[in-house]
C-alpha cells in the first residue's frame, strides 16, 4: 500500500474513526483503525462491535492495500503532522509516514483479524445535516446518562411520513424535537432507539460537513437493530438499543393554567446565579406574579439567594420549584430568544418551549419538565 | 426518676378516680412505662431477703452516687443521683450493693421485648424507661388503659419487678402521669381533661424546665403549668426567648406533637436475609428484593427519613459478597423505587451464580420534613408515595401481613431464618 494524501483531509478522516475506538478494548485489534487503499480511494474504518465508523477520501495511491494501525496513536500523529502532503506506505509490518522533514514508522495488527463491518443497512431517507445536528443536541440533553437504565441513554427516532420526531427522557424531563425529513417512501413508520452519545457526536460531525444526511435502518426492535447515518463521504453505523421509550404522548397537558414568557438568556443567567446556593438536587423556586418573577434558591439554614426579573405572565401568582440545572439544559436548548414555560401547578409536569422576540410561538420543540416538591 | 418525688407536690385531685385505671382512656394511645426503682428491683430478684428494707445501688468509691434506692430507703430522703455518703447519713440501717449493668440490661431488654410484642412502636428513654404508641394494638388488645394493665402483669410476672405506667395522648402528659401512678400503678389522663391535670402541676414539671429556667418563671410568679399557660407567650418569650418560651407555652397547653420514634437517628438503614438453601432462581431473588425494599422503605418512613442512595449487598454460595449502589435524583422512601434500583442494580450484575445472602440499604438520610422531592415524569399527584403511606397506616391498625405487594401474597417468605440489620 502506497498513497499520497492532503493533511487536513487525513487528520479529519482519522479522526472521525478514531473517535468511536474503544478505549479499553476487548481485543487488541479493535484498538486499530485500518487503512485501505483501492483504485484511487482510501476508506479509513474504525469498529467497537457496537459502533462503526468509516470514511472514504480521493488520494493518489501508487499501490492498493491494507493496514491496520493504533487508532488513537495515528490520530495524535496526523493531527501534529505539518501542513503539507502526507505520503504513507507499508514496509512489511510496518506502515511508514511522511511528512515534509517528519517521518514516522507505526507496527502493525494483523488485519485478518480484523471484524467485517456491518454493512450499512437500507437507506430510509434524508434530512439536512444542519437541521438535524441542532435538533439532536436539543434533545440528547434531557438522555439519561446512567448505563444501569440502558433503554433512557437513548434517542428514540420516529419516522412518520414527512416528520421525523425525536425523544429522549431520564424519567425526570423530556425533549421532543420534530423536523421535516424527506422518506424515501411517502408512508414510512418506522421507529428506533439510538444511543444518545453516538447520535449527538455523529449528527454533530456530520452538520459541520453540510449538505445531507442519509437515515438508514434495519430491524428495529429484534434486537438485531441497526441504524446508519451517511453524509460527506463518511458514515456511521450505531446498533440500536433494546427496547422503546414509556409512552410519552399523554405527558403533555391538554391544557394549562399559566403562561409564563421570559427572556432565555436573562432568565438562564439569573437561575445559573442564583442556583450558586442551591446544593445538589435541591431546587430554585420560581415565583411568578403579573410582570414578575422572582428566583430564589437555599433554604432558613443555609446560605440563600433571590433575584426578580420581568416576566409576561398570565395566571394566578404561583410558585413552582425546578431542579436548576434541568431548567437550564432546557433554556440552553429553545434555540429562541424568548422561552414559554407553560403550567397548571406545582405538581405536574410544566413545558418550556420558545418564541421569537415578535411572539411568534414556536412549538417544534418542547421540553417537559417535572417540577420538585418542596417539603411533604 | 431523679424528680419524680418532687414533681408529686401538686394538690392531689378531687376524685382519686379521676386520673386512675379507669378513667375514660378514649383517644390516649400513648404509654410511658418507667420500671419502679429498676436496679434495686433487679437486685432483689436475686436476694429476696432484702424485700422490705432499705436497699441502694450505687457506686463504691468515694465519689459513688446513688444510682437506684428501694422506695423503703427513699422514705429516709434518698435520692437517685445523692453522694453515697449523703445516702448512708440519711438511712444508716440501708444496704449499699454495687451496680451490676449487665444485669440491669439483660434485665431492660428483656422488659423491652415484652414491649415490642405489644406494638412496634417502642422508643426507650433509658434502661428503665419507655414511651409505646399503642393506637395500632388496640384492635389486638383492647383499649389502651387494658394494655397498661396487660403490660404491668406481663412485666411482673415474666421480670418480677414492677414498673408504673402513665396512659396519656400525648408523650409529655404520659410521662407525667407515670410519675403520679408510682410505684407500681397505673394512672390515665382523659384526652378531654388534660389541663385539669396539668395545671396543677409545679412548672418543673414541664419537659425543658431545669433548675435556671424554673427560677426564671419564679420570679415572674408562675410557679405551676398553669400559671405559664395563663401567660402571655410574648411575656414568656422576653423572659425565656423565643423556642423555649413557645415550647413550653404548648406544653402548658398539653400540646405536644412528637411521635413515638422507634428508630433514632441512623446512617442508613436496610435488611438482609440469609437463605435456608442458596438460590439462583431469579423470581425468588426478585421476590425477595421486593420485601427487603418493603422492609426498609417501612423503616425509612417510621423514622420519618429519606435516603438517596440505595445499596444491595449480595453473598454468593463460596462467600464472596459484593455492594452495589446507585444514587437516585432525589431522596425516597418509596418501596416501588427502592425495589427497581435493587433489581436493576441486581441484574446489572449479570449473574446465575447460587447466592447465601442478601441485602437492601438505604443510604444518604434525611429528615423526610426537610426533603424536597423530585418525582419522575410518570409520577401522579397522589401516587406510589401515597399509597404506601396509606399501607403503612393499615399495618398498624390491623397488624402485620394485611396488605402487602400481589407477588408476595402465595407463597411463604423465603426467609425463615432472617438476619436483620440495621446500623
Amino acid at each position: 500500500m502506497k498513497f499520497r494524501v492532503e493533511r487536513d483531509a487525513l487528520a479529519d478522516a482519522v479522526a472521525w474513526t478514531a473517535k468511536s475506538l474503544p478505549s479499553r478494548p476487548s481485543v487488541p485489534v479493535l484498538a486499530g483503525v485500518l487503512l485501505r487503499a483501492s483504485e484511487g480511494r482510501l476508506t479509513i474504518s474504525g469498529f467497537d462491535y457496537e459502533v462503526s465508523s468509516q470514511v472514504g477520501l480521493d488520494v493518489h495511491a501508487d499501490e492498493d492495500g491494507t493496514a491496520l494501525v493504533s487508532g488513537r496513536l495515528l490520530a495524535e500523529i496526523t493531527r501534529a503532522l505539518p501542513a503539507k502532503p502526507v505520503d504513507v506506505s507499508t514496509d512489511g509490518s510496518r506502515v511508514e509516514i511522511v511528512c515534509g522533514s517528519a517521518r514516522f514508522t507505526l507496527p502493525t495488527m494483523p488485519v485478518e483479524d480484523y471484524p467485517t463491518l456491518p454493512d450499512m443497512p437500507p437507506s430510509v431517507g434524508t434530512v439536512d445535516s444542519a437541521a438535524f445536528a441542532s435538533a439532536v443536541s436539543q434533545v440528547a440533553v434531557a438522555a439519561g446518562r446512567d448505563d444501569t437504565l440502558p433503554i433512557l441513554t437513548g434517542v428514540r427516532l420516529e419516522l412518520e411520513g414527512s416528520t421525523l420526531t425525536m425523544v429522549a427522557t431520564d424519567r425526570y424531563r423530556l425533549a421532543v424535537r420534530e423536523l421535516q425529513w424527506r422518506p424515501e417512501a411517502p408512508d414510512t413508520s418506522l421507529t428506533a432507539l439510538v444511543p444518545a452519545r453516538t447520535l449527538a457526536e455523529t449528527a454533530r460531525s456530520l452538520g459541520s460537513l453540510g449538505g445531507e444526511v442519509t437515515l438508514a435502518l434495519s430491524g428495529s426492535g429484534t434486537g438485531e437493530g441497526l441504524v446508519g447515518f451517511a453524509g460527506g463521504g463518511r458514515r456511521t453505523t450505531s446498533r440500536l438499543l433494546d427496547g422503546d421509550l414509556p409512552q410519552v404522548k399523554s405527558l403533555f397537558p391538554e391544557s394549562y393554567s399559566a403562561e409564563a414568557r421570559v427572556n432565555v438568556s436573562e432568565l438562564t443567567a439569573v437561575v445559573k446565579r442564583v442556583a450558586l446556593v442551591a446544593e445538589r438536587n435541591t431546587p430554585v423556586r420560581l415565583s411568578f406574579s403579573d410582570g414578575t418573577v422572582v428566583i430564589e434558591a437555599g433554604g432558613t439554614e443555609e446560605a440563600r439567594a433571590s433575584e426578580a426579573m420581568e416576566c409576561e405572565y398570565k395566571g394566578e401568582e404561583m410558585t413552582i420549584a425546578f431542579n436548576p440545572t434541568f431548567l437550564t439544559d432546557g433554556l440552553g436548548a429553545l434555540n429562541n430568544p424568548v422561552a414559554v414555560l407553560s403550567f397548571n401547578d406545582p405538581f405536574k409536569p410544566a413545558v418550556l418551549s420558545g418564541a421569537t422576540t415578535e411572539g411568534e410561538p414556536d412549538t417544534s420543540y418542547r421540553y417537559l419538565l417535572m417540577p420538585i416538591r418542596l417539603g411533604n | 426518676m431523679g424528680r419524680s418525688q418532687e414533681l408529686r407536690g401538686g394538690p392531689p385531685p378531687k376524685d382519686p378516680e379521676v386520673f386512675g385505671p379507669n378513667a375514660d382512656d378514649t383517644g390516649c394511645g400513648i404509654l410511658h412505662v418507667d420500671m419502679d426503682a429498676f436496679f434495686v428491683s433487679v437486685e432483689l430478684r436475686r436476694r429476696p431477703e432484702l424485700r422490705g428494707r432499705p436497699v441502694i445501688v450505687g457506686g463504691a468509691g468515694p465519689r459513688g452516687v446513688v444510682s437506684s434506692a428501694s422506695y423503703e430507703a427513699r422514705r429516709y430522703g434518698v435520692r437517685s443521683a445523692m453522694p453515697m455518703s449523703k445516702a448512708r447519713r440519711l438511712c444508716p440501717k440501708a444496704i449499699c450493693l454495687p451496680p451490676d449493668f449487665a444485669a440491669y440490661t439483660e434485665a431492660s431488654h428483656a422488659v423491652m421485648e415484652i414491649f415490642r410484642e405489644v406494638t412496634p412502636l417502642v422508643e426507650p428513654l433509658s434502661l428503665d424507661e419507655a414511651f409505646l404508641d399503642v393506637t395500632g394494638a388496640q384492635r389486638r388488645l383492647g383499649r389502651p388503659a387494658a394494655i397498661a394493665a396487660l403490660i404491668r402483669s406481663r412485666v411482673a410476672a415474666e421480670q418480677q419487678i414492677t414498673c408504673s405506667v402513665g396512659v396519656a395522648s400525648t408523650m409529655f402528659v404520659a410521662k407525667l402521669a407515670s410519675t403520679r401512678a408510682k410505684p407500681d400503678g397505673m394512672a390515665v389522663v382523659p384526652a378531654d381533661r388534660v389541663l385539669e391535670f396539668l395545671h396543677p402541676l409545679p412548672v418543673a414539671a414541664l419537659w425543658g424546665v431545669g433548675e435556671r429556667s424554673a427560677e426564671v418563671l419564679g420570679r415572674l410568679g408562675l410557679r405551676t403549668i398553669g400559671d405559664v399557660a395563663r401567660t402571655p407567650v410574648a411575656t414568656l418569650r422576653a423572659a425565656l426567648g423565643k423556642a423555649a418560651a413557645e415550647h413550653l407555652h404548648d406544653l402548658a397547653w398539653g400540646r405536644d406533637p412528637r411521635q413515638v420514634n422507634p428508630d433514632p437517628v441512623d446512617k442508613s438503614i436496610g435488611t438482609e436475609v440469609t437463605f435456608d438453601t442458596d438460590v439462583a432462581d431469579h423470581e425468588v431473588i426478585r421476590r425477595t428484593l421486593l420485601q427487603l425494599a418493603g422492609t426498609t422503605a417501612t423503616r425509612l418512613r417510621r423514622a420519618g427519613m429519606m435516603g438517596r442512595t440505595v445499596g444491595i449487598k449480595v453473598r454468593f454460595a463460596d462467600f464472596r459478597t459484593i455492594s452495589r449502589s446507585r444514587t437516585l435524583m432525589s431522596s425516597t422512601d418509596v418501596t416501588r423505587e427502592i425495589f427497581r434500583t435493587a433489581w436493576e442494580l441486581f441484574t446489572a450484575l449479570g449473574t446465575r451464580e447460587r447466592i447465601r445472602l442478601l441485602g437492601v440499604r438505604v443510604e444518604g438520610l434525611l429528615p423526610a420534613d426537610a426533603g424536597v422531592w423530585q418525582p419522575h415524569l410518570w409520577e401522579p399527584r397522589y401516587g406510589w408515595r401515597e399509597a404506601e403511606r396509606a399501607v403503612d397506616a393499615a399495618l398498624e391498625r390491623f397488624g402485620a401481613g394485611v396488605i402487602r405487594p400481589a407477588s408476595l401474597i402465595t407463597r411463604r417468605s423465603p426467609d425463615k431464618k432472617r438476619g436483620v440489620g440495621h446500623t
